[in-house]
């Protein structure tokens, strides 16, 4: 099985331009990327694709005990990479894929150009003076309410998105695989992302890095942002006045100017 | 911020005020960046906050627990943007007091005709007996799977019990034996074997089948092993014993039928004297150096069925070299699709592994793994004398 199967891969754009390899978060899927990613197509070569578990990815490539931490993802990211053999790669990575960016970075650093790290949390759990946003007993709670969520999310949410006769106007291959996932691999998943700590690989990075905050983000404050800025050797920080953990989303314009911007600089560099 | 009543009172007597802050759920109205414009008194008496808290200061999301958060972050708004609507999403609302009220929230995002989003409105509905209830029935799936497990070492354990731990040592003789449980079930199968001596240089081979799974029908096996064993002493043709057993299960309350295939050896001189019973049961596959296998014995009236069967008895020499392998139909019923592993491909393999019982034993239980992807369809169980050369 080849890794455009294996995770979805979508290819579009300049099919000679500098390569913009597109992440997505926990919890849905590449469709995350859909208001961006048009603005790229025209100067870059676009790659968007499913983590493991997650989307359109093909569920035989979701490995319980490769993906039970954030480096099996990492090396699903080098792999990706490798069989498309994609040189001087731009990597924007939201949120958990921040994090699997900055540790694929570190596997194969010969083949990133810059790093674009949107959200982005090396760990979530607060460790003073360390700020992450969340208490142990918080992450806990979440994994809980996905029990929760889940127990009407596989079972009476999935008919109900994917049979959607009654809403036309949402596309069929949209809406069947957004923001599905097996519940198994969703709480694998959120332990493997809520639980992990990698602060000790920011000071590692080597590539330009620029690091998008949002002005108001429940899951990645922005005294979390900043330190990832501090910690990641001359990165460049931009506070977005988007509010929420998906800019992408809630705000494309504004992340699509911050990114370009600084692309441009770097060039300029 | 000043709220519009709407048009109260309006001529036809609706109060669509009235109507708003007393239905029976919980309804909010935010910015699009969540930022709380309004809110009905039905979400502030549930929750004890004041209209003046909430509107123009709070974000919904600042109203959840911190798994809510997470949740909210990670999969509503997510889809609130990208479809314009969510639907039966289950939250805690923390309250004013702390306290958590779980709720069950549906949202859409409105837009303006440019396609720009003007704001979201919230229903919520108190969903504090259905979450108790979900959380019963996450109690229920736990202890189900928890009770599948012990199921499945019961019938592990009561399996073991129907075939010997360990094969006993025979001089002159190689006896490999080998049971592979049927994949995912957790039912307790009817196959058995048991290898026995009677006097110094005399032994009993026996293998069967009950039909079905299941407690009774493993209440069957052991049944038919044990009375094989009783019986086997005292009489002397497989024949004989047969009969006896065909006596004891139609005596038993149970209708299901078994089959058996049963050998009889005696040491004579570097050869062994073998009579060869079977009880509706499979031929045994005979090897001799030099020759291809071939079918011996076999078949005769199902056990447990009729009244006064006849048996019929088959009588060989196992000389050094040659090997005699008595297997059941999970063996050569083994299924790939519509093909089954067949006669053909059950010699093939005894053939391709003759240099001893055991290979014999290994090669025939891997080859109808193999042929079913691993997942084994149904019991298999494998016994190979050979004598030594």
């Amino acid at each position: 099985m080849d890794a455009t199967t294996r995770h979805h891969v979508a290819l579009s754009g300049r099919a000679e331009g500098q390569p913009i390899v597109f992440a997505h978060g926990y919890g849905c899927d590449q469709s995350m990327w859909r208001l961006v990613t048009p603005a790229f197509e025209e100067e870059h070569r676009v790659v968007l694709f499913d983590l493991a578990g997650a989307g359109s990815a093909d569920p035989a490539a979701y490995d319980p005990e490769r993906h039970s931490s954030l480096e099996g993802y990492a090396q699903d990211v080098v792999d990706l990479l490798e069989e498309l053999d994609l040189q001087d790669v731009i990597f924007v990575g939201h949120s958990v894929s921040a994090t699997i960016g900055i540790l694929a970075e570190r596997r194969v650093p010969e083949r990133f150009g810059a790093l674009v790290l949107v959200g982005p949390s090396p760990r979530y759990i607060d460790d003073p003076p360390y700020v992450g946003g969340f208490s142990e007993q918080d992450i806990h709670e979440l994994l809980g309410s996905l029990s929760s969520n889940y127990l009407g999310w596989s079972s009476v949410m999935a008919p109900v998105i994917m049979g959607n006769e009654d809403r036309p106007e949402y596309g069929q291959e949209l809406t069947a695989s957004f923001c599905r996932t097996d519940p198994d691999i969703a709480r694998r998943f959120a332990r493997a992302t809520f639980l992990s700590d990698n602060r000790a690989d920011l000071p590692l990075v080597s590539t330009p890095t620029l690091v998008l905050q949002c002005s108001s983000d429940v899951i990645a404050p922005v005294e979390v942002g900043e330190y990832v800025h501090q910690q990641i050797p001359g990165s460049a920080y931009a506070l977005l006045e988007a509010t929420g953990h998906c800019p992408h989303l809630s705000a494309p314009g504004e992340t699509i100017a911050a990114i370009t911007s600084f692309l441009r600089d770097r060039v300029r560099v | 911020m000043p709220i519009d009543p709407g048009p109260s009172d309006d001529a036809q007597g609706i109060d669509f005020r009235r109507d708003y802050d007393n239905s029976p759920c919980g309804f909010l109205t935010t910015t699009p960046q969540g930022l709380i414009r309004n809110v009905n008194q039905t979400f502030l008496a549930w929750t004890g906050f004041t209209r003046e808290a909430l509107v123009g200061s709070r974000t919904f999301v600042q109203l959840l627990s911190p798994g809510g958060r997470l949740f909210h972050e990670t999969h509503y708004a997510p889809l609130l943007q990208i479809q314009g609507w969510v639907r039966e999403i289950a939250l805690d609302v923390v309250c004013a007091n702390g306290q958590r009220l779980p709720v069950l929230v549906n949202a859409n995002l409105d837009r303006d005709e440019a396609g720009s989003p003007v704001a979201v409105r919230i229903a919520l509905f108190d969903a504090t007996e259905r979450r108790e209830y979900e959380r019963e029935l996450v109690r229920a799936k736990d202890r189900a799977e928890a009770s599948e497990q012990r199921a499945r070492e019961l019938a592990r354990t009561l399996q073991l019990s129907l075939i010997p731990p360990s094969l006993p040592q025979i001089d002159g003789l190689e006896v490999a034996g080998d049971f592979r449980a049927a994949a995912e079930d957790v039912d307790v199968g009817g196959d058995f074997y048991d290898v026995f001596a009677i006097s110094a240089d005399e032994w009993i081979v026996a293998l069967g089948d009950v039909c079905g799974k299941g407690v009774e029908a493993a209440g069957l096996t052991a049944l038919a092993r044990h009375t094989i064993r009783a019986v086997a002493v005292g009489l002397h043709t497989p024949s004989a014993a047969l009969a006896a057993l065909n006596e004891v299960l139609l005596g038993h309350e149970s209708d299901r039928f078994c089959t058996v295939a049963m050998i009889r050896m005696r040491r004579e001189g570097d050869s062994w004297r073998v009579v060869l019973g079977s009880g509706g049961h499979p031929p045994a596959v005979l090897v001799r150096p030099g020759d291809p296998p071939v079918m011996v014995g076999g078949s005769g009236p199902l056990l447990g069925v009729i009244e006064e069967p006849d048996f019929e008895d088959h009588q060989l020499l196992l000389a050094p070299g040659d090997a005699l392998v008595l297997y059941t139909d999970g063996v050569t019923e083994g299924r790939r699709g519509d093909e089954f592993f067949d006669e053909d491909r059950l010699l093939e393999s005894v053939d391709r592994n003759r240099s001893s019982a055991f290979a014999i034993v290994d090669g025939l239980v891997r080859e109808v793994g193999d042929f079913q992807d691993g997942h084994l369809r149904d019991d298999v169980a494998v016994v190979a004398v050979g004598v030594r050369g």
